[in-house]
């Protein structure tokens, strides 16, 4: 009796999750679409959901009268201060821990405790000691910025390959220029990719700050839409959030491939 | 320049690994370290390098390196140990850049390093776009870079294939043929150390102690006549009786933990 042929079944090649630009696009355009429609066939209330076209209106009409950039410029510069100031002050504690055993002895139990508390929740307290104005903005974003930063840095260092430490040292190379030729470089994938968490902490603070006290800032300005129940205005301001988070996020790609094209 | 380790003994923590070895490496030979695994042999590199502080004796440098070198005790390195972000170029410039070097005689030293490797092609290559070997060869020009007056080689061929070690092997032979640079070889692999050794350092296992150093006799690049063929298949059979004794018993020891 001959035996049966069969031909071999495909099984898979491994989970490879790919990516379509048009899918994407076409599928945020048909949802658009049917939020759009929705509006205009009065299936939903434009004072609870006012349609595209509507939240588009009211963000020119503030973008004409010159309000939507002061309130956008506001928010700008508190994130772009704040995030500066919180990374810098983060990248040095965290290097310093990534490469001192003191340092991180010191800092690792006041990263874990100080970490966790959201901090917005210290708001409050930061207007007691610094008064209402710019000043307790700015350093609660930098505090939400600093300790994601710290973290993000020593555990870079820490992902530097001890080989290549090693290798550095049996060439005599001096302190400095392993850690700006090694060390630096190699925990640079690490930190980059913290800066995308941060730039949305960021932008999540500076909102919540603007709400709680600010006359400008895209949190004032949606807050006092929302007061004012001026949805499509509250929900044009949500965009611009949108948008300036898409910026970012591409911004930091930018920055990863200019500095770790190698990878 | 000479090195010689004197009395030398190391321990991890409670674990001994090197007891007592005194070894003289005489200049301009290449020895040969084997031994079973676990026996030490890196951490006898580490000590005789400088890059690890021994628990007991001490390591003496005799003599000047040449007036050009810029770094006596050099290491190639079994993983390679390249900057993934930096050329190949780059990664051989890197052990250049802090001495005071015009920038002249820099560029000659990387260009004349890769040259010798074969490599000058692909100097502006990341090592991710090159193979094993190649790699290897990234290694090896940037310790050649420095002029070392000794090299010390910890079985830089063991991460690559066996066409691609046939390959390197014959870079080495002619190396050592051409300059007689100063280098201690540490291998697995006894073939690797009958074609390239002047002596060959045989180490118990651990702790490891020196078990007995044998010479070759023959001339490098005068291995491959038949006569010579003889000789070393006798030499082969003299230090396998030596490790295999070795190797078993450090073999039966790990499996029965
Ligand atoms: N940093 C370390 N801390 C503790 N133990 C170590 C350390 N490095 C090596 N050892 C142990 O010391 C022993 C000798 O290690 P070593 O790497 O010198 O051996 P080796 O002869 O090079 O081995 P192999 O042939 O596998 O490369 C091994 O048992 C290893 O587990
Ligand atoms: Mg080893």
């Amino acid at each position: 009796m001959a035996e049966a042929v069969r031909e071999l079944k495909f099984r898979g090649g491994g989970f490879a999750p790919g990516r379509k630009r048009w899918t994407a696009l076409v599928f945020f355009a048909l949802v658009l679409g049917i939020w759009q429609l929705a509006g205009s066939r009065g299936w939903v209330s434009p004072l609870f959901l006012p349609s595209p076209l509507a939240i588009f209106e009211a963000l020119r009409a503030e973008a004409i009268s010159g309000n939507l950039w002061i309130h956008l410029t506001a928010s700008l510069q508190r994130i772009g201060l704040g995030w500066v100031l919180g990374t810098l002050a983060g990248l040095a504690l965290g290097l310093a821990m990534g490469l001192f055993t003191l340092a991180r002895s010191v800092g690792l139990p006041l990263v874990s405790a100080f970490f966790p508390i959201p901090k917005i929740a210290l708001l409050p307290l930061f207007i007691l000691w610094f008064g209402i104005g710019e000043a307790s903005k700015l350093v609660t974003i930098g505090m939400g910025v600093f300790f994601p930063t710290v973290v993000a840095a020593y555990s870079g260092v820490d992902t530097v390959p001890r080989n290549l430490v090693r290798m550095a040292q049996s060439f005599s190379l001096p302190y400095s220029a392993i850690v700006w030729k090694v060390v630096l470089p190699g925990a640079m994938a690490t930190i980059v990719a913290g800066f995308r968490i941060t730039v949305s902490l960021a932008l999540i603070l500076v909102v919540a700050a603007e709400m709680i006290g600010a006359e400008y800032g895209l949190g004032a300005f949606i807050i006092s839409a929302g007061h004012l129940m001026m949805t499509d205005r509250l929900l044009g301001g949500v965009v611009c959030l949108s948008i300036l988070g898409l910026l970012a996020g591409t911004g930091i790609t930018l920055l990863e491939r200019r500095l770790l094209h190698w990878r | 320049m000479q090195v010689i380790a004197e009395a030398i003994g190391h321990d991890y923590g409670p674990l001994p690994v090197l007891e007592n070895v005194d070894l003289a490496v005489r200049e301009g030979e290449v020895l040969a370290i084997i031994g079973p695994s676990g026996c030490g042999k890196s951490t006898l590199l580490s000590i005789l390098g400088g890059l690890l502080q021994p628990s007991r004796g001490r390591v003496l440098l005799k003599g000047q390196p040449q007036a050009d070198c810029l770094n006596p005790l050099t290491f190639v390195f079994q993983d390679f140990a390249l900057l993934p972000w930096r050329s190949v170029a780059g990664n051989v410039e890197l052990v250049l850049e802090h001495h005071r070097l015009g920038s002249a005689e820099r560029r000659r030293r990387v260009a004349d390093a890769l040259a010798r490797t074969g490599l000058s092609d692909f100097a502006a290559a990341l090592p991710k776009q090159l193979s094993g070997g190649m790699r290897q060869r990234v290694g090896i020009a940037r310790a050649l870079a420095v002029r070392p007056a000794v090299l010390l080689l910890d079985e830089p061929l063991s991460a690559l294939d066996a066409q691609t070690r046939e390959l390197l092997l014959e870079d080495f032979e002619s190396l050592w043929v051409r300059e007689r640079t100063t280098a201690i070889y540490v291998t697995h692999n006894l073939s690797e150390a009958l074609r390239l050794a002047d002596r060959v350092a045989v180490f118990s296992r651990r702790p490891g102690r020196l078990k007995e150093l044998v010479e070759i006799p023959l001339p490098r690049g005068q291995r491959s006549g038949a006569q010579a063929q003889v000789e070393l298949a006798a030499l082969h059979d003299r230090l396998w009786g030596l490790i295999r004794a070795e190797a078993q018993s450090a073999v039966t020891e790990l499996e029965h933990g």
